[in-house]
């Protein structure tokens, strides 16, 4: 079975050369945090300082708050509209305007942040001139614009989970008497939980990250942390923001770690 | 699935509300101002706030008269070459991304799709999760292995293979490989998901009918994971070609992109227009591809459905 190409050991070698590749860059950053010289790739001890120096950096600190909430609330937004949005890919088969929306859908995914960037803020910059709402650009534009690119990915993790769902017990619901709304609720809703906390989270951690749609429509004393980020690294190395990538790779691992625990106790429990 | 779609169609009384609703919001962020911005391509730039002219205004006979300037597209084409350079050098720097994404990674789905079942999706998840983490701290990351006095080059000189480092940050390669690096992922899933459902049942009557592995390879697995080639290098292709982020930081004097001409166009030269009319093209270059995306996903529903 595994001795069709080039016999048994080119495709694991060509494997793990391939997550040395991705993993590498990320395993440097993290050794290097702990490097006692401020010219980072030069180590000259172990130190724990700059984690020090992060903690009282309120720049970087403020920064992060803010991103947080953001992300919150833009994942709430998406979660919200990208689930009704995959509801509606994957159960309405036929309405006029399908395609359309089935585009608009799926276009967010693969457009390069620069071109949504720059439309929404013209957008934004429109809008006020028209109806004098948004006032100005700031968190509130920033949430919008995350929640539009952020709901494609939820919609997408939403119609695949309810693609391959089995509908008898919706069905069955149905047949009984229970009306759409109660069945969406009571049974739908449920079943597609697993997908649900994908998606939000999908979308919390696309929304810390963004970089290039909030550059334009953020405004001032609206800075997100990816903003701050990329401002100092901009002008080179800076073990602080080594420092606070160890941070953010420890979040996610133990994040991804209990969402991978949780899976596997539910798929025993559920046999 | 009928019995469901025939109820939801005819007991559903606010089907148009729940259709409504996301339509209308993706029709004001996401339609609407592409709308926009072809129309801003159309304008002047100017002092005011926002910074250009009006292409609607009333007459003193409060006639509509519509003013077109053509005159950004004139410059995009004709007289400052360094656009048009910088969209053939965003398109090439995709292309290659989209080469070596797909020459690193099939071999790498290929080998999680021929795995014990069991560790399949641990090895998935391994080629998820990085893109959980930040990517521009990832891409910060490769600064300290690419420069002068950084990890890759203390290597290459710790075993002997160079004497002087060798000058990669700031250049063309380190482009290259932090694209590589940053979309390998999205190449390795589609490619997966195709080699995962491949009959190998096709494969052992290639080898019973004397066909060498290489030779099987090429025949029979080649074609068949033609769709997941595809629905791959287009997930590569298309934000690759407006990837702002990976040549900011890791390019050089020599590196030339659409996205940071658009960005120094819009931030720094607050020519709005100009930055306008620079995304209608851009937009137009995508088109295409992103057409064959759709069709792609749109396949691979139907082919999951039936």
């Amino acid at each position: 079975m595994d001795g069709f190409v080039r016999g048994r050991w080119f495709l694991p070698v060509a494997l793990i050369f391939g997550l040395i590749f991705l993993y590498g860059p990320i395993a440097s950053l993290v050794v290097y945090s702990f490097n006692e010289s401020k010219l980072v790739t030069v180590w000259s001890g172990f130190s724990v300082k700059w984690y020090g120096e992060l903690a009282h950096n309120d720049q970087i600190l403020n920064a992060a708050w803010l991103s947080l909430q953001v992300a919150v609330a833009s994942a709430t937004g998406a979660l919200v509209i990208g689930t009704i949005a995959g509801y509606v890919l994957s159960r309405f088969t036929s309405f006029r305007g399908r395609t359309l929306f089935a585009g608009m859908v799926t276009a967010p995914l693969v457009m390069p942040e620069i071109i949504t960037g720059i439309s929404m803020l013209l957008m934004f910059v429109g809008l006020e001139q028209a109806i004098g709402w948004p006032p100005g650009r700031g968190v509130l534009t920033i949430i919008m614009a995350h929640i539009t690119f952020t709901l494609s990915f939820v919609a997408v993790i939403v119609q695949s989970r309810l693609a391959g769902m089995d509908v008898s017990v919706e069905e069955a619901a149905m047949d009984l008497g229970a009306r759409p709304v109660q069945v969406f609720f009571l049974i739908t809703l449920p079943l597609m939980a697993p997908a649900l906390v994908a998606g939000w989270l999908l979308a919390f951690s696309l929304s810390l990250d963004d970089l290039v749609i909030t550059a334009f429509v953020s405004g001032p004393g609206s800075t997100t942390l990816p903003l701050v980020i990329f401002s100092k690294v901009r002008l080179g190395l800076s073990p602080e923001i080594n420092a606070l990538a160890t941070v953010i790779v420890t979040v996610v691992s133990m994040g991804v770690f209990a969402a991978a625990l949780y899976q596997y106790k539910r798929s025993k429990t559920l046999g | 699935m009928s019995g469901l779609v025939k109820a939801l169609r005819s007991r559903l009384p606010g089907r148009g509300l729940v259709i409504g609703a996301p339509y209308l919001w993706l029709a004001i962020f996401f339609l609407v101002p592409f709308l926009l911005v072809l129309k801003i391509s159309f304008a002047d730039s100017d002092t005011t706030i926002p910074p250009y002219t009006p292409l609607f205004t009333m007459g003193d006979d409060s006639a509509l008269q519509i003013t077109l300037h053509l005159d950004n597209f004139i410059r995009l084409f004709s007289d400052d070459p360094i656009y048009l350079l910088s969209y053939l050098s965003s398109l090439r720097n995709a292309a290659v991304t989209t080469v070596f994404c797909l020459l690193l990674g099939y071999p790498m789905a290929y080998a999680i799709a021929r795995a014990q079942p069991s560790l399949r999706p641990v090895l998935l998840m391994l080629i998820v999760l990085p893109f959980w983490t930040s990517f521009l701290i990832r891409i910060y990351a490769w600064i300290g292995i690419l420069k002068d006095n950084g990890l890759l080059n203390n290597f290459l000189i710790w075993i002997g293979m160079i004497d002087e480092p060798l000058n990669i940050l700031n250049t063309q390669t380190a482009v290259y490989i932090g694209m590589v690096y940053a979309y390998l992922p999205f190449m390795v899933l589609p490619l997966y998901a195709t080699l995962e459902k491949l009959d190998v049942s096709l494969l052992e009557a290639a080898m019973d009918l004397g066909a060498r592995p290489l030779r099987a390879f090429w025949a029979v697995t080649l074609p068949l994971s033609l769709p997941g080639i595809v629905a791959g290098s287009l997930l590569v292709f298309i934000p690759a070609v407006g990837e702002f982020i990976i040549p900011t930081l890791l390019g050089g004097a020599d590196t030339l992109t659409i996205s940071t001409q658009l960005w120094s166009e819009f931030f720094a030269n607050r020519d709005w227009p100009m930055a306008s009319a620079v995304t209608v093209v851009m937009v137009a270059l995508l088109v295409v591809p992103l057409m064959l995306l759709q069709r792609a996903q749109a396949r691979a529903a139907e082919g999951a459905a039936s």
